[in-house]
């Protein structure tokens, strides 16, 4: 029987090896070794068709004190913060609403994801021809409805375009959110709302003591997906604006290809590609601390 | 995963709760009124995109008349568009493109989540930790190194650049799924199995791969949806014409210059949802299971 045994985990830790080749190969190739050249980038002066050498810092010296790069910093941010805000009310209402007794419950909880599984530049193409200066549906409706005198030139204007682009992420975003904490929301059991209601606590008291705290450690996943996806998003931007009017739409993302697809400057882009690696770690780090504790609190064990 | 695996099945019965006592009048007002104007916002734009595909020019460039109808429909943007643009072959290039990096990244992904849940090989803990770290990595700061990559290999603007970096995201994520589900089949069976003489290779086709039919459905499902909506690899390693896919070649080649041919446009996005939109329909619970599954965790 030891033999047996120690026969099989020898085996068995020689072929889990030999079982990993395949995904090891094409993530170590196409992943790792990208990630580390794209941060070796950011400090070379590489243009397309041309390895670069060692600059040091240069790259991120002169993007530091670069105008428009300071304003896609400050677009993303913006951009990140009030979709994710934005998105995780709306989303949640949703799934409140979803989670209630409701006839063709999955026949709209169905319908509700459509907007996240379409391709989200095709999306942003139909966004695109609703938010035209010219023949704009929006417009029409509000001119007929004489809330406005003149077509809203939405893509054209810095803060209309800010807002128009957050819209659509938004768009896009709600589903997500909806239907991640609809599942969450499924498993608390109506029995600590019945019992909550037989002590008398208000539909409020009952979602802000009963659904808020089991629904944390999902909301904090969720809402890392969520701002991860956000703050790195590329296609809408690159769809419905390329960052215009004014760099007003420049995210890191659109920025970093523009300077190195479209410029040439294959160390600039890297480097602001880089520049966003310590933002997303730090939104990880924050799920990842709030999830711990609350899979403690809820006296979870270690997963 | 496991929380919510125990969790969904008995309640079913119990949802109903204490709606009872909410009268009809308040469910309006706070359920089906707000679901409403959800519903209209989320659809709206695929109802647009329908209307717009199609409407004759004359009625999409008037601003008379309700814009929010079609009194001549017309099929002249949809034949334009699969007779005078490369659209068929972009079509061809995304089914192909998709079919084929969700093929790859499942095979993948099935040897590694079964070696990494059931194998324990030494290590496999730090694996997994690194396959779920892969995952989170976005592709829009892996696009810059990967196109040098793309490009020394040889491999800038051919279909194979796609299939190779698309399981960059594919398989973290695909790996990640079927490592819950290959969690929750019982080591019992893999146990008695082992003692009947069956290789590892056996038990996973034989045992392992029958029982996660469901999962797998889940992964290719999710793998094939994410490879078809793919962007920004896709506008950044291919550059003819003939290689491009469908969410890339409407938006690059359908716009020329100052003129918006909006109605091909339209239809433009809406035969290139459609196909995802069709496969969803057919497999809702699975992608929705993928969704959800791997979140949780």
């Amino acid at each position: 029987m030891s033999t047996f045994t120690s026969r099989l985990q020898d085996n068995r830790h020689a072929l889990g090896i030999v079982f990993m080749v395949p995904a090891a190969l094409v993530l170590l190739v196409f992943l790792t070794y990208p990630l580390g050249l794209g941060t070796w980038l950011g400090f070379t002066d590489a243009k397309i068709g041309r390895p670069g050498v060692f600059i040091g810092i240069e790259n991120f010296e002169y993007l530091w004190g670069d105008a428009v790069t300071r304003l896609a910093l400050f677009n993303t941010l913006f951009y990140t913060f009030v979709a994710s805000v934005i998105k995780f009310a709306l989303g949640l209402w949703l799934a409140l609403i979803l989670n209630k007794h409701l006839p063709f419950k999955a026949f709209f909880r169905a319908i509700v994801l459509l907007p996240f599984i379409v391709p989200t530049a095709l999306s942003a193409i139909a966004f695109w021809w609703i938010y035209d200066s010219q023949f704009s549906i929006i417009s029409w409706t509000l001119m007929r409805m004489g809330l406005i005198s003149e077509y809203i030139d939405f893509l054209g204007q810095p803060w209309h375009a800010r807002f128009a682009t957050i819209a659509a992420n938004i768009w896009r975003g709600v589903p997500f959110v909806a239907i991640t904490l609809l599942a969450g929301l499924q498993t608390i059991s109506p029995s600590y709302y019945e019992a909550a209601s037989l002590d008398g606590a208000s539909p409020w008291q009952q979602f802000r003591h009963v659904t808020l705290p089991l629904l944390t450690p999902i909301i904090a996943v969720v809402m890392t997906f969520s701002v991860l996806f956000t703050f790195t998003d590329f296609q809408l931007i690159y769809v419905l604006t390329r960052g215009g009017p004014l760099n007003a739409t420049h995210l890191m993302a659109t920025l970093s290809f523009q300077r190195a697809i479209s410029g040439g400057s294959l160390g600039e882009g890297a480097a602001i590609a880089t520049a966003m690696v310590p933002f997303l770690l730090a939104a990880i780090m924050v799920s990842y601390f709030g999830l711990q504790r609350r899979a403690w609190q809820q006296g979870g064990s270690d997963k | 995963m496991s929380t919510t695996v125990a969790s969904d099945a008995p309640r079913v019965a119990d949802t109903e709760g204490m709606n009872y006592l909410v009268s009809l009048p308040r469910r309006v007002v706070t359920v089906y009124v707000p679901l409403a104007l959800f519903l209209i916002v989320l659809l709206f734009p695929f109802y647009w995109m329908v209307i717009t595909t199609f409407k004759p020019n004359e009625e999409l460039l008037s601003r008379e008349g309700n814009p929010f109808w079609v009194i001549n429909p017309t099929l002249a943007h949809v034949k334009k568009l699969l007779f005078d643009t490369a659209y068929p072959d972009w079509l061809w290039n995304t089914v192909l493109i998709s079919v084929v990096a969700t093929a790859l990244s499942l095979f993948c992904s099935v040897l590694a989540a079964y070696a990494i849940e059931r194998l324990r090989f030494r290590g496999s803990r730090y694996v997994g930790m690194s396959i779920f770290l892969a995952y989170l990595v976005p592709p829009s700061i892996l696009f810059i190194p990967l196109a040098t990559v793309v490009y020394k290999l040889q491999l800038f603007d051919t279909r194979l650049a796609l299939i190779l970096t698309y399981p960059t995201f594919l398989i973290p994520f695909c790996t990640w799924l079927l490592m819950g589900y290959f969690k929750s089949i019982p080591f019992e069976l893999e146990e008695c199995a082992l003692i009947d003489g069956a290789s590892r290779w056996q038990i996973l086709v034989k045992i392992i791969l029958p029982l996660a039919v469901p999962g797998l459905i889940s992964a290719g499902i999710f793998a094939f949806t994410l490879s078809w909506n793919e962007f920004i690899y896709a506008l950044t390693f291919v550059s003819s014409s003939e290689v491009k896919t469908v969410p890339v070649g409407v938006v690059t080649e359908l716009v020329e210059g100052d003129v918006y041919h909006w109605g091909s446009l339209m239809a433009g996005a809406l035969l290139g949802s459609l196909p995802v939109a069709v496969l969803y329909s057919f497999f809702v619970e699975y992608y929705v299971s993928g969704l959800t599954g791997a979140v949780k965790e």
